[in-house]
């Protein structure tokens, strides 16, 4: 049980104090993050350690090969060191952002157990200090908990200031979070409570990729290359920046090891967080009742939606898969979101037309990873989402029919997004065309096939935590698409005769998968 | 001879003890059945089988001739399930569910457009019709998985317990829809705990009780056979004799498990 004990004076109306709603959030905080770990699955303590474990070693050695040459060569703390830092800053500061705004828009529809403890003589205004707490720990957590083996190697090896970087990303963490809660409320005042949602979460999304994707833009037109880091190093990103001595390196500084520099972000960033929630969390509260008063179901009219034409059960199938995506504007958002990641090499094919040299090494597998991503998607809403289950079941159409007109929609949806890349690699260089073409069939029947094997009855809303029910699916999809990628790099690059066998491995290993998915499942 | 509607034959179903244990069951067409029993008896893993989402592990299930192993799609092709929790898609209105429907059963599209507007009239959700079904209240959503039951002309329909939730109004013109097709020549079997619906609509009546069939016929036989066996009034309730039969076979069970 996650209600909260009264005592008598609370209910002489005193409501219990922030400790102990902070320690109700904590309790289903904990037993969220364990169920999402644990897949749901009890009894699962030991292993998920172990898995961490090896994880967080497997970063460490991860960080400790990235930054041994540079500590090997001696880390000055010069203009070129704050301005690399501060550039690779805005990738925490951008996954922050995104983070915060995506809690907070949850917290504002989320009714869980809002209403039993508003019922309560709870002041309103505690419950929702303590929420707002839980967002800025939950954003900043995580963060630090990714950026923990660069701080970590950096102060083994380097030196102990290093450890200031974790001052520094809290403080940006609280920062961060008291920008998305203004941000958010203001949405709310304009856009009102039915549209918040879908502009917030779409912002989120755009903001968490915006970043990475902004830079490599910019990398790519003033460098000609994708790299974020070569960017930040070059000469024309330092020319435009202001001396060390600037304000705007001060987190970096404060990471390379000066404390009061480190002092002052985590002070600023406390400082911004108490002064939102001390002036803000009155609107928040009211914001998260109005969000909960209001109707979010909209029941459109739309005259010409059924044609009722003669069409194959096959067809049926598709079209009604195309036609329950393209209207939910929180999927499309959702599934889409790996067209951000498109951008760069669809600017490098554009400026190929220019007469600039394309690395088509580099451009098809990144096509190809965003494939097998977006087809993955794409087939868990396909086949694990399926809204009405037993009516495709009892339908007169056979089961090997059904799923194949589901891989065909998934099919066809991918290909909807990635043909506009794959023609111009065509026009520019045929074989760079074909390789894409059949890497992105490969990558995408194979996050197809995978979602086909793993799958498991859901509600379409759960599309977020569909990695929750198997992690042998997850990481099974996620390398699928690195692979079938690099098959694709090393084809280009190499020649047909190095990709077969790389090839091969990855349909060895795909057989795996499948021999590893559930039993029993028709 | 006339091909029954439903024949059911020694079907069984195993998960950690038998959901449903050698039942038998023939039902003939034109004829409003149910199906009562308490939770947990079988009822819906029994119909569940006869729709084809769950594979009997023995016994036989037959559809107006179509056995729903070797012939799954002819069985399907008469058929209609319509669970307890209406399965719609929100995105989509009541027409393109119906549009949906029909696609996977191949109606003539001609035949499905007037259907669907016939339908939707009769169930009162022609103000709806172009109205995504997202904002639909559980008796809505009801009536709209009813209309896709019904769109293409099954012969046999099951529905899981089809009045739940529904206000009186709605129950009233679901029951009046259900007994124009038994009129109709169609077949209805359904599963409800409002004893009443049974009581009234039902020409026959079968009481499952731990995935067996322990009482089964018109209401004045298991009144008849129920008054036997325990001297009660010959007017007894279908409440009364539901509860004596239930109990009896509650006690019955664990002597037959002692047997084995």
């Amino acid at each position: 049980m996650n209600t909260i004990a009264f005592t008598a004076a609370q209910h002489r109306g005193k409501g219990p104090g922030i400790g102990r709603l902070a320690r109700h959030e904590l309790s289903l905080a904990w037993r969220d993050l364990y169920a999402m770990l644990s897949a749901n699955r009890p009894g699962r303590g030991m292993r998920i350690l172990l898995i961490l474990a090896v994880v967080l070693a497997g970063l460490h050695l991860l960080a400790w090969m990235i930054l041994k040459k540079p500590i090997e060569a001696g880390l000055v703390v010069d203009h070129s060191l704050l301005v690399t830092i501060s550039g690779m800053l805005l990738l925490p500061l951008s996954l922050m952002l995104s983070q915060a705004m995506e809690s907070i828009t949850r917290a504002f529809y989320t009714r869980s157990d809002l209403e039993l403890i508003l019922s309560s003589p709870t002041p309103a205004n505690r419950l929702f200090v303590v929420r707002m707490l839980a967002i800025a720990v939950s954003t900043t957590a995580l963060t630090l908990a990714i950026c923990s083996p660069v701080f970590n190697i950096l102060a083994f090896k380097a030196g102990t200031g290093w450890l200031a970087g974790y001052l520094v990303v809290a403080g940006i963490g609280l920062a961060a979070t008291a920008f998305s809660i203004a941000l958010a409320l203001a949405l709310f005042a304009i856009a009102g409570p039915k549209r918040t949602r879908s502009i917030a979460q779409i912002a989120a999304a755009v903001v968490g990729a915006g970043f990475v994707v902004g830079i490599q833009l910019v990398a790519i037109d003033s460098i000609g290359s994708i790299s974020r880091i070569g960017f930040f190093r070059s000469e024309q990103f330092a020319a435009l920046l202001p001396n060390s001595d600037s304000l705007l390196f001060l987190p970096a500084r404060g990471i390379a090891g000066d404390p009061a520099a480190a002092l002052a972000v985590a002070g600023t960033g406390m400082l911004l967080f108490l002064t939102v929630v001390f002036l803000l969390s009155g609107r928040f509260g009211k914001a998260v009742v109005q969000a909960g008063s209001v109707d979010m179901t909209r029941s459109r009219t739309r005259r010409s939606g059924a044609r009722f034409a003669l069409t194959s059960p096959a067809a049926t199938l598709r079209h009604k898969e195309w036609k329950v995506l393209l209207r939910d504007k929180w999927l499309i958002s959702q599934t889409l979101m790996q067209l951000f990641y498109l951008l760069p090499p669809a600017f490098m094919l554009w400026r190929g037309f220019g007469g600039n040299s394309v690395p088509m090494f580099v451009i098809v597998p990144v096509i190809v990873m965003a494939a097998g991503q977006l087809a993955g998607g794409l087939a868990w809403l396909a086949i694990s989402g399926e809204d009405a289950p037993e009516l495709v079941a009892t339908a007169p159409v056979g089961p090997d029919a059904v799923i194949r007109a589901k891989m065909e929609a998934v099919l066809g949806g991918t290909f909807i997004v990635v043909i506009p890349l794959i023609l111009p690699i065509a026009f520019l260089d045929m074989r760079a065309g074909a390789v894409a073409l059949f890497a992105v069939c490969a990558a995408t029947m194979s996050s197809t096939a995978i979602q086909f094997w793993f799958r498991s009855q859901a509600k379409r809303s759960s599309f977020r935590r569909r990695h929750t029910s198997s992690r042998i699916a997850t990481f099974a999809e996620a390398f699928s698409s690195i692979l079938w990628s690099g098959m694709a790099a090393l084809w280009i690059a190499g020649g047909v005769l190095l990709a077969v066998p790389f090839a091969l491995i990855i349909g060895a290993l795909l057989l795996l998968v499948r021999k590893l998915s559930p039993k029993g499942v028709n | 001879m006339m091909t029954h509607a439903l024949e059911i034959r020694n079907l069984t179903k195993l998960y950690q003890r038998p959901a449903v244990d050698d039942l038998s069951l023939t039902i003939p067409q034109g004829e409003f059945y149910a199906l009562l029993g308490p939770n947990g008896a079988g009822k819906t893993t029994t119909l569940k089988m006869v729709a084809g989402l769950l594979q009997p592990d023995h016994g036989t299930i037959s559809i107006l001739g179509h056995d729903t192993v070797a012939d799954p799609l002819g069985a399907k092709r008469v058929t209609a399930w319509v669970p307890d929790e209406p399965m719609i898609y929100d995105r989509l209105t009541p027409l393109e569910y119906l549009e949906f429907v029909a696609g996977l059963w191949q109606v003539d599209p001609e035949r499905a457009r007037q259907g669907a507007d016939e339908i939707l009239g009769i169930l009162g959700l022609e103000a709806h019709a172009d109205e995504r079904c997202e904002g639909f209240s559980k008796g809505m959503r009801q009536k709209v998985a009813l209309a896709g039951a019904l769109i293409h002309d099954p012969r046999l329909i099951i529905l899981d317990e089809p009045l739940t939730g529904l206000d009186a109004g709605s129950a009233r013109l679901v029951k009046d829809v259900l007994r124009e097709r038994v009129r109709q020549g169609c077949t209805v079997i359904l599963t409800t705990h409002i004893l009443e619906v049974a009581e009234r609509m039902a020409e026959r009546i079968g009481v499952i009780a731990n995935g067996r069939l322990v009482a089964e016929g018109t209401l004045a036989e298991l009144r008849t056979s129920s008054g036997n066996a325990n001297g009660s009034s010959e007017e007894a309730s279908l409440e009364e004799i539901f509860l004596s039969v239930v109990a009896r076979s509650a006690t019955v069970e664990p002597e037959r498990e002692a047997a084995a």
